[in-house]
């Protein structure tokens, strides 16, 4: 149409297209590399596989106005320190075990998956295991045979037998202490860790 | 001209590749619908299936048939519009169909051990032949591998085709949009044990396809849609297309912030996930602006009513499933309350349905008038054309009461859980087990029923509309050089 002004012509809104998709693709591509090297295992925000040695716990940070994980003294799992290479292997086995078994189309790892089951990001931490000293051995248990160990809080919902052995739960557990270890910005909100016995 | 049944005479070698897709399509639907329904009555009844048919495996199957049946939806549609839109045939028919058969076994593979293999040992021969165990992408990497084959070969068909005959604006950004959907698949494609970086990779997939690319390939639909049914002037519906496209991707790759937030990502993701897909919506209100103008531009005169009548639902589900119900919780200050709860799950049923279901469901009905031999599908169809309008309402109705009720679920959750009770697993539970939570649960099934009611009406449509129907479709340019 000759009548059609410029700023609504195709041919504008062609380059208009084409130049916002390239600068914020541009920008992504930008941010993914300072993000990428900002999350990789041993970072700050993401410790190392070996950080399952470690003592971890939760702590409010006023300043961040917002709950954060803390790395403590030594607190190997199940008794034995690994060395990194082994704590990887271990982490790793239990990250295979965790898709393997499907975990996510019931649980969420850090808020993302299904809404059946409970959220895995902080599980390490959390009070249902009852005591620190305890808990490690709880949850293997729970993991090899969830059907006699369930525990449903009035709603009935049981985790299926998914037949891990106890190698994979061991590797499950390490999985679940080393994410526990990832500062989420807070999330999930105003969460209450287990009671800590010697915090320190 | 035998119109009283399905003669594929009628189609171009393009399209008939594309009704096999549409056909599979919809039986997925179906499949999509009745797992959902199972994975519902899980809720209610905990105990049914246990150990037989649990939750996860349901849910998996739930969701991997929608993205499957949405993929099946856009290649169809995609080769439906090729001969038309590039004025050539298709460069390789046997190779689309050679296609077609390769994908559609591999699937029925992938579902057949999703179903009765379900999971195995934590190895990474898992993840390679049973199941990847990565929400939305759980296709084993066997099955990835041949999904990227068989979308490279449906590429070059369709980026061929064009080469040899004409491009247009709609063919310029389709073929542009499925490079960016293909590729993107790549990301999601290997293993690593860190968690953050797993799921960083992996919204790369998922937000830049739902959010980004599968936006805009809808919107070439659209625009192609709106010529065929209204006859609208193919240079408003480009320029319409062009405004899309930048206002997309201009909130949409960024807006993937707003899944950095929780995942061990810098906290600077909190600002710029948060304004950006903020924006998000805007490109939506677009869309409706665009399809309702050009509707009542031409007096709502169109060659096919059902189709027009999903493209309308197309545009107002975007606006509202992709749009509103996304806005609402894509604050930071909001999402740390209700990220991972049955906000989620609210959010996901109307916008999948709206931005997706409702244009594709279109497009099928396109296909069928042609299918019969380009016949009548306007006002005064047999019986009133009862089947399509009742399918249509129950459909619509069902999914928003889903949606409805999983955000009253959704809002119990995130108080109970979140605000009161710490997020704790305890917390969650307590949640969970509330009344007014599981109120919802029961009123997401009795929608779910009446969902399921709607696609199987649906189908029974899509297989008898048309039939015996002797009156010649109206010619959208005449009607709207009339209008």
């Amino acid at each position: 149409m000759a009548d059609t002004p410029w700023w609504a012509s195709e041919d504008v809104w062609r380059k208009w297209a084409i130049w916002v998709t390239a600068i914020m693709a541009v920008v992504l591509i930008f941010l993914t590399f300072d993000s990428v090297a900002t999350i990789t295992a041993g970072s700050k925000r993401v410790p190392g596989y070996d950080v399952i040695n470690k003592r971890i716990y939760y702590t409010y940070n006023a300043e961040r106005n917002m709950q954060e994980p803390v790395i403590g003294g030594d607190a190997p799992l199940f008794g034995k320190a690994l060395s990194p290479q082994e704590a990887e292997d271990l982490v790793t086995l239990g990250k295979l075990t965790v898709q393997a078994k499907n975990c996510m189309n019931c649980h969420t790892l850090l808020g993302n998956g299904a809404y059946y089951a409970p959220d895995l990001t902080k599980a390490w931490l959390d009070p249902a295991w009852g005591a620190e000293s305890v808990r490690e051995q709880l949850m293997v248990s729970f993991l090899m045979d969830p059907t006699a160990n369930a525990r449903t809080y009035g709603t009935g919902r049981r985790m299926p037998q998914l037949g891990i052995t106890e190698d994979e739960a061991r590797g499950v557990v390490a999985f679940l202490k080393w994410m526990s270890s990832i500062d989420t910005n807070g999330f999930p909100k105003g969460f209450t860790p287990i009671r800590q016995e010697d915090a320190s | 001209m035998n119109v009283a049944a399905f003669n594929s005479a009628n189609l171009n070698s393009g399209q008939k590749v594309a009704v096999k897709y549409f056909a599979v399509a919809m039986i997925l639907f179906l499949a999509q619908c009745l797992f959902g329904l199972l994975a519902g009555l899980q809720f209610i009844m905990p105990d049914f299936l246990y150990n037989i048919l649990d939750f996860n495996v349901n849910r998996m199957v739930h969701i991997n048939a929608m993205v499957v049946w949405m993929l099946y939806g856009f290649i169809g549609s995609v080769y439906w519009l090729v001969e038309e839109e590039s004025g050539t045939e298709l460069v390789g028919a046997k190779l689309a169909n050679l296609n077609f058969w390769i994908l559609t076994i591999a699937v029925a593979i992938v579902v057949v051990v999703y179903l009765f293999v379900q999971t195995g040992p934590g190895t990474k021969e898992t993840l390679w032949l049973i199941n990847e165990g990565r929400e939305y992408i759980e296709a084993p990497r066997w099955a990835d591998i041949g999904i990227v084959v068989c979308v490279l070969i449906f590429f070059y068909n369709v980026a061929a085709t064009f080469m040899k005959g004409k491009w247009s604006g709609i063919s310029g950004v389709l073929v542009l949009d499925l490079v960016a959907l293909a590729g993107l698949y790549l990301a999601g494609m290997f293993y690593t044990t860190n968690i953050s970086v797993d799921q960083y990779w992996w919204w790369w997939v998922i937000h830049l396809w739902v959010e980004a690319t599968w936006e805009v390939l809808v919107g070439c639909i659209m625009a192609w849609g709106l010529m065929k049914t209204l006859g609208a002037r193919r240079k408003i519906v480009t320029t319409w297309l062009y405004i899309e496209v930048a206002l997309m991707f201009g909130s949409g790759i960024l807006g993937l912030g707003h899944h950095y937030f929780w995942i061990g990502t810098p906290e600077y993701w909190l600002s710029i996930g948060g304004f950006f897909s903020a924006l998000e919506p805007i490109p939506l209100v677009a869309m409706v602006v665009h399809a309702v103008y050009d509707s009542g531009r031409h007096n709502f005169r169109n060659s096919n009513h059902p189709a027009l009548a999903w493209l309308i639902a197309h545009a107002f589900g975007n606006f509202f499933g992709a749009g509103v119900w996304g806005f609402m919780h894509t604050l930071p200050q909001i999402n740390l309350y209700t990220h991972g709860t049955q906000w989620s799950a609210s959010h996901g049923h109307l916008a999948f349905f709206g931005a997706y279901a409702t244009i594709i469901i279109a497009m099928i009905y396109i296909a069928v008038q042609k299918w019969r031999g380009d016949v009548w599908m306007s006002a005064d169809l047999p019986d009133n054309g009862w089947k399509w309008k009742w399918s249509l309402g129950l459909l619509n109705l069902g999914v928003v009461g889903m949606t409805v009720a999983l955000l009253i679920s959704g809002y119990e959750q995130s108080f109970v859980e979140r605000a009161l009770g710490g997020s704790t697993w305890a917390a969650y539970f307590s949640a969970q087990a509330t009344p007014w939570f599981m109120q919802g649960m029961h009123w997401r099934m009795l929608f779910g029923v009446m969902t399921m009611i709607g696609v199987v009406l649906l189908l029974w449509d899509l297989v008898t509309i048309g039939k015996g129907e002797t009156r010649p479709a109206i010619d959208p340019t005449i009607a709207a050089a009339t209008a």
